[in-house]
């Protein structure tokens, strides 16, 4: 036998595509073990959604105008309140500091949380939408756009929160990921609300979910090695 | 521009004093912040390093400002 | 001559502190220079009359505060690509001085507009985007504090400020285009009367002292931050005795 065949051959490294299938099959488990969490960050969704009518007064018209801005709003700051979880508990018990151990590559494993952490937290948001729009009155057309701008926004938000939420692992102050990533958020709000007064102008929401549309893309290529970078910077 | 014109501005005064009077209040108050900072540490760094000597030289040193 | 041998905090200490008074001996006098055109030799507007004059102090704040933010995320990559803690140093020596810029760019194009629009603050697309701007201005610093391991708040920051920098352009295309949305043609509240070219003059003139007086400061703080954080090094024991004063 000859030395090359002999010697074993080495395994193949595990691609990336591998990588992201058991982060979002993984983090989805857990995600559903805790489904009082999620609830309650729905919640969340649903009252800060109901304090504005509370605050301004049932005027159908004022709420009308107010309630593409008023749901987006809330939808940041129910995504806002999600991130935490992204990666408070990986981080906590050591499995991150693994996940820059391991031969997948670590954007990998960081867009397949990503993901999970989207369709437990993000995608919710989406489903209840239009009936918060019905609240606030808002027409056919308007709920419509309103849910597609937040399905293409949510992620986006979901992603570009990944970044500040890996920047301040560990550290105690909450508030500050607030900071950090509420000024990157105002895109997002700015196209997803001006999507749905587009439609009711009826001018046509396509520029706006287009350029949502075109950041969700960016924010899919950028944030996972943004993140990535954050949590090796972290656990050194 | 008669002095009286100046400070008035054509009626503007508090705004273009305003303006004018924060830019300048600020680009003293940074330098002169920055100034007690640099102090304050080069203090610590003297104690620490040579507690006798800062002491005794702390007097001619402020002397020599 | 080796120009690396700057990028170490022992020998850059130094070099600062003898260049610091230059710059800003230098701001002075462009400073001087800018406010004699500006606030004497420029004529009165026709439309604005004297209240336009705060131009020559808002577009340099405002300028700055972007310029700033710019060089800050430059040093930033450096850090980062280089490994270099002179260059986080020099990120962090930027930050307070561009966050300063950016608060009197508001507070000085709020002066300005109540006179000439009537109202303090507009939601006009350059005003919005600089409190913005404000904002991660006040993140990065928040982040450095709250990060008590100086490498991992050098490394963190640094990816912030980037982050942040990619984002300035879109932040700034997303608010232009909520404005337009929501006001129509809309005219800007900072629009600029016609310039003469004595008013073009005078906000060089301003522009440049701001810049120059930036250098200095950065150069100063930097220096208490290189002593702050190299504190073991045997030199800054050294360079503290010796120091007289504070310069």
């Amino acid at each position: 036998m000859t030395a090359a065949q002999a010697a074993p051959r080495p395994l193949p490294a595990p691609g990336a595509w591998r990588g992201v299938a058991w982060a979002v099959r993984r983090d989805l488990r857990l995600a559903l073990r805790s489904k009082a969490e999620l609830g309650v960050q729905l919640l969340f969704y649903v009252i800060v959604a109901t304090l504005v009518p509370l605050g301004v007064g049932p005027d159908s018209v004022l709420l009308r105008a107010l309630g593409p801005g008023v749901l987006w709003v809330a939808a940041l700051l129910a995504s806002l309140l999600a991130l935490p979880r992204l990666f408070a508990m990986d981080f906590a018990d050591g499995t991150l500091e693994q996940m820059t151990l391991s031969p997948y590559p670590l954007p990998a494993l960081i867009s397949g949380k990503i993901a999970a952490h989207w369709l437990a937290t993000g995608l919710p948001l989406v489903a209840v939408s239009p009936l918060l729009g019905l609240q606030f009155g808002l027409g056919g057309d308007e709920l419509v756009v309103l849910a597609l701008g937040l399905l293409l926004g949510t992620p986006t938000l979901s992603l570009i929160g990944a970044v500040g939420a890996a920047l301040t692992l560990g550290l105690r102050n909450g508030a500050l990921l607030a900071l950090l990533v509420l000024p990157l958020y105002v895109p997002v709000l700015i196209f997803g609300a001006g999507a749905v007064d587009a439609v009711r102008t009826g001018l046509g929401a396509g520029a706006e979910l287009s350029l949502l549309g075109a950041g969700l893309l960016g924010a899919l290529v950028g944030a996972p090695l943004a993140a990535a970078a954050a949590a090796r910077i972290a656990i050194d | 521009m008669s002095v009286a014109e100046f400070v008035s501005m054509g009626g503007y005064g508090f705004y273009v004093w305003g303006s004018v009077g924060a830019c300048a209040v600020a680009m003293c108050v940074e330098p002169w912040l920055l100034r007690r900072q640099h102090r304050r540490v080069l203090r610590s760094l003297r104690l620490r390093r040579d507690p006798a000597a800062a002491r005794g030289g702390h007097v001619a040193v402020e002397g020599t400002r | 001559m080796n120009w690396f041998r700057f990028a170490s905090p022992a020998s850059f200490y130094p070099l600062a502190g003898r260049l610091a008074p230059w710059f800003g001996g230098a701001a002075a006098l462009f400073a001087a220079a800018g406010l004699y055109v500006g606030l004497v030799a420029a004529p009165t507007d026709a439309t604005q009359g004297d209240a336009y004059r705060i131009i020559f102090v808002h577009v340099a704040t405002a300028w700055m505060s972007m310029f700033i933010y710019l060089v800050m995320a430059f040093w930033c990559a450096v850090s980062l690509m280089f490994n270099a803690r002179l260059a986080a140093m020099m990120a962090q020596a930027l930050a307070p001085t561009g966050a300063l810029f950016t608060a009197l760019a508001l507070v000085t194009g709020a002066l300005w507009g109540k006179p000439t629009w009537g109202t303090y603050w507009a939601w006009d697309a350059r005003m919005t985007s600089e409190l913005i701007l404000l904002f991660l201005y006040l993140g990065y610093m928040a982040l450095r504090q709250a990060i008590d391991e100086p490498r991992r708040a050098d490394r963190a920051s640094a990816v912030l400020a980037l982050v942040g920098a990619i984002n300035v352009p879109i932040i700034y295309f997303s608010v232009k285009w909520w404005n337009t949305l929501h006001q129509g043609a809309s005219v800007s509240l900072t629009s600029a009367p016609t310039m003469a070219a004595m008013m073009l003059t005078g906000m060089l003139l301003m522009a440049l002292a701001a810049w120059f007086y930036s250098i200095a400061i950065a150069l100063t703080r930097v220096r208490a931050i290189i002593l702050e954080r190299e504190r073991h090094a045997g030199w800054v024991g050294e360079a503290a005795l010796a120091a007289r004063g504070a310069r």
